[in-house]
């Protein structure tokens, strides 16, 4: 617990060794006065058994995922479903963070004590979505950038002043016979890079996220091979933006068969998607975080796991961020209803746990499967 | 080869606009929807790379031209001449036991063809120690127009049929050297041409079965702090790897050559071997994916000892890549000095350049100590304005 204050109220946090000699004046990076606390943070993320749950869903999406159990989109439900999941017991020791919304952000418990506060308390900490949404850019078949930069810095701020200590910015990319084109791999790639500066001017570890959809029939060395591509021009972009790469998080999609094609075991997506980091990820990264896109929630559990278990070289922690696959049996769970809560958080926790030792490569596959752990979570064209 | 098929090669070309393809009704044309890499020597290329960087061993640089292996010759006295060079190399590439320490030698041209006296092929005596033969295929530095009276490197042309013939010769790896000078700039140009240029060779080498060993030197001249050096290092290696992943470059069947994160030579505070390590290190943790599975330092005027401590220093931890060595001042001399030209040197010369390959093993294996070091050793070979 000492180490995790020492995370949450100061900069002086000396247990990195980069830390104390970068500050002589390297110029490679540009210095942020928060750079210590940068590192330790991002190191503390991929802390062994712990991950990120993605609790970031905007309004909207929110409305949809209640929609779903036929619950009211209104500021009360919303605050009730992120309060059953913070509170939930056993699940703050598996997380390392927890990705909030803005309103979330500003919530507290029905008892009136800020979820901000109920998560450093567990030794979380806390993110925030800072991106805006995409756009399509025009002249391309459908392609997006991802908007947010205006104001970010003192968005930033104002974010890190609440307890926020990173950040999540969500680029798309898509694959097709011409796509992603270099327009929309270049402009998300620099996107990320923009955003990734501000954060860290900011003190809020940014996590780069360059989301390559899942929807095609490609098999799996293609999306290997697009995912190999977008990697290379955002760590180019990062490098020549400046950013603390030590100071960064990855948020990757996994590497696996277009959704309208064959299935391949765990096993084989575990070696592509390795294959693609150990080729792009500077072993500087200290962790990659990955997106669950639209995999079940047991799907998801496995392939991190079989990466974990994977023997060989891995200079990175790897471990979840997961939003879908980890909520999905738990919104089944409550069902809108307050007798449901204490059912709903424990479904939350066997997946949780899974997550946990998925990240240390032992989940057995024994987890309780709760209602819809191995429903596929993919829908079309999926927007946020 | 690449060029027989005229498959569309959907990734790798910029394609201008949106339906510049445009495919005739009722055919489907089978597109090639991923990059060709490497044609056939994929595997071969990752094994090779992988026996070059092995535990405890490094490559011995041998690649001097014939001027530059001049100059050398002309220091212990010696004439330039065609049988004093292959004298020479015979001497070092027959050095018995030479495999427990070395894992691959650079030659030069004129040497993958040579043989012992006894008519014994250099590439075979290699063979037989375990030491995979490479070969030097650049055409030197030239002036780059428009820069900074900033150099490029030449070699380009051509270079898939002579990289095709080093192969039947023997040779598995190659090498090309460019270089980069912070006292000029760097310009953006300079830094982009080489950049560009190496991952040229790369491609090339890699389709005609050479591991190519990527080399960006970073010249010791000038006055720069450390913190200037990590600053260019991280900008050169950032661009190396964009281009390499553009032109299609296994990265498993690559090596690098960079130079250390050092002070300049003419800077007023040197700086220690523990923090060359630290800064050196932090460099490569940016910029080189794990893929690479060896990063084989160049001495660049150290001395010897210098060059072995600096190596032994950023051994005492595990590292995602072989880190080991690639030198030729600092490990040859010691053996030019003992061997000053006499045959009855030579064993003892032989004897020289095991002591310097031993010492470089252990600092790979970050277990080197320097007590018992030479005088000779420790002095340094810096040259000012060093062209090759």
């Amino acid at each position: 617990m000492k180490a995790l204050t020492g995370l949450f109220w100061s900069g002086k946090n000396k247990r990195t060794c980069f830390s104390s000699w970068i500050e002589k004046g390297s110029m490679s990076s540009f210095k942020s006065k928060y750079q210590d606390e940068l590192i330790a943070n991002a190191t503390y993320i991929g802390s062994p058994g712990k991950g990120i749950l993605a609790a970031d869903e905007s309004t909207g999406t929110i409305g949809k995922r209640l929609a779903s159990i036929n619950v009211e989109n209104v500021e009360t439900n919303r605050r009730i479903l992120r309060e059953l999941l913070f509170t939930a017991p056993g699940c703050m020791e598996c997380l390392s963070g927890v990705i909030l919304f803005e309103e979330t952000l500003y919530q507290s418990t029905a008892a009136g004590v800020p979820f901000v506060d109920i998560l450093k308390k567990g030794g979380v900490l806390p993110g925030i979505k800072v991106d805006k949404g995409t756009v399509e850019l025009a002249g391309t078949n459908g392609e997006t950038t991802t908007q947010g930069l205006d104001d970010l810095a003192q968005r930033c701020k104002k974010y890190y002043d609440a307890g926020a200590r990173f950040a999540k910015w969500r680029a798309v990319l898509k694959i097709g016979p011409n796509e992603p084109s270099p327009l929309a791999i270049h402009e998300n790639a620099n996107g990320l890079a923009r955003y990734a500066a501000i954060c860290q001017e900011n003190g809020l570890v940014p996590i780069v996220e360059p989301e390559i959809l899942s929807d095609g029939a490609h098999d799996i060395l293609k999306c290997a091979d697009v995912t190999e591509r977008v990697l290379a021009a955002c760590y180019k972009a990062l490098n020549d933006h400046h950013v603390l790469l030590e100071g960064t998080l990855l948020k990757p999609n996994m590497v696996t068969p277009g959704s309208d094609s064959a299935r391949v075991g765990p096993e084989v997506i575990a070696e592509h998607t390795v294959r693609a980091l150990l080729r792009t990820v500077p072993p500087a990264v200290p962790a990659i975080v990955f997106l669950s896109g639209g995999q079940s929630e047991e799907e998801a559990t496995v392939n991190l796991n079989s990466m974990n278990a994977l023997q060989g070289k891995k200079p990175w922690s790897l471990t979840f961020s997961y939003g879908r696959a980890l909520q999905q049996s738990t919104l089944k769970a409550w069902a809108g209803k307050d007798e449901n809560i204490p059912k709903a958080q424990a479904a939350l926790f066997v997946r949780c746990k899974a997550n946990s030792q998925a990240t240390l490569g032992t989940y057995k596959g024994d987890a309780n499967l709760g209602d819809g752990a191995s429903e596929s979570l993919h829908v079309k064209d999926y927007k946020y | 080869m690449a060029m027989a098929s005229a498959k569309l090669n959907t990734l790798s070309s910029q394609w201008i606009g949106h339906n510049s393809f445009s495919p005739r009704r009722g055919s489907s044309p089978r597109r090639l929807s991923l990059p060709i890499r490497a044609s056939s020597y994929q595997h071969e290329l990752v094994q090779t790379a992988k026996s070059i960087a092995s535990p405890g061993r490094g490559i011995l640089a041998i690649d001097e031209s014939n001027a530059t292996c001049g100059k050398r010759l002309a220091s212990i006295g010696l004439d330039n001449t065609e049988v004093n060079r292959q004298a020479y190399r015979q001497l070092l590439l027959t050095t018995p036991g030479l495999g427990d320490y070395i894992s691959g030698a650079i030659l030069f041209e004129e040497t993958l063809y040579q043989s012992t006296t006894d008519g014994k092929k250099f590439v075979d005596c290699l063979r037989g120690e375990n030491i995979v033969p490479g070969i030097k295929v650049d055409k030197g530095l030239v002036p780059l127009p428009g820069s900074n009276h900033e150099s490029w490197c030449q070699g380009l042309d051509g270079l898939a049929s002579r990289s095709a013939e080093y192969y039947k010769q023997g040779a598995r790896f190659a090498k090309w050297r460019t270089v980069v000078s912070i006292p000029c700039g760097p310009s953006a140009l300079a830094v982009t041409e080489a950049a560009w240029g190496l991952a040229r060779y790369a491609a090339i080498s890699q389709d005609n079965g050479l591991v190519p060993i990527v080399e960006p030197e970073i010249l010791l001249d000038g006055d720069h702090s450390i913190e200037r050096t990590l600053e260019v290092a991280e900008k050169v290696w950032a661009e190396v790897f964009s281009y390499l992943a553009e032109n299609n470059v296994i990265f498993e069947g690559i090596l690098l050559k960079p130079s250390m994160v050092t002070p300049g030579a003419e800077h007023k505070e040197k700086a220690s071997p523990e923090t060359i390590a630290k800064y050196t290190l932090t460099m490569l943790r940016r910029r080189v994916p794990p893929a690479v599975p060896g990063i084989m330092f160049l001495s660049g005027g150290q001395s010897e000892v210098e060059a072995t401590l600096n190596l032994n220093a950023m051994n005492q931890s595990p590292n995602p890549w072989h880190v080991s060595f690639s030198y030729a001042r600092a490990l040859q001399n010691s053996v030019l000095k003992t061997w000053k030209g006499h045959p009855e040197n030579v064993e003892a010369a032989q004897k020289a350049l095991l002591v310097r390959a031993k010492a470089n093993s252990l600092a790979q294996l970050g277990k080197y100590s320097a007590e018992g070091e030479s005088e000779e050793a420790s002095k340094g070979m810096f040259v000012k304005g060093y062209t090759y």
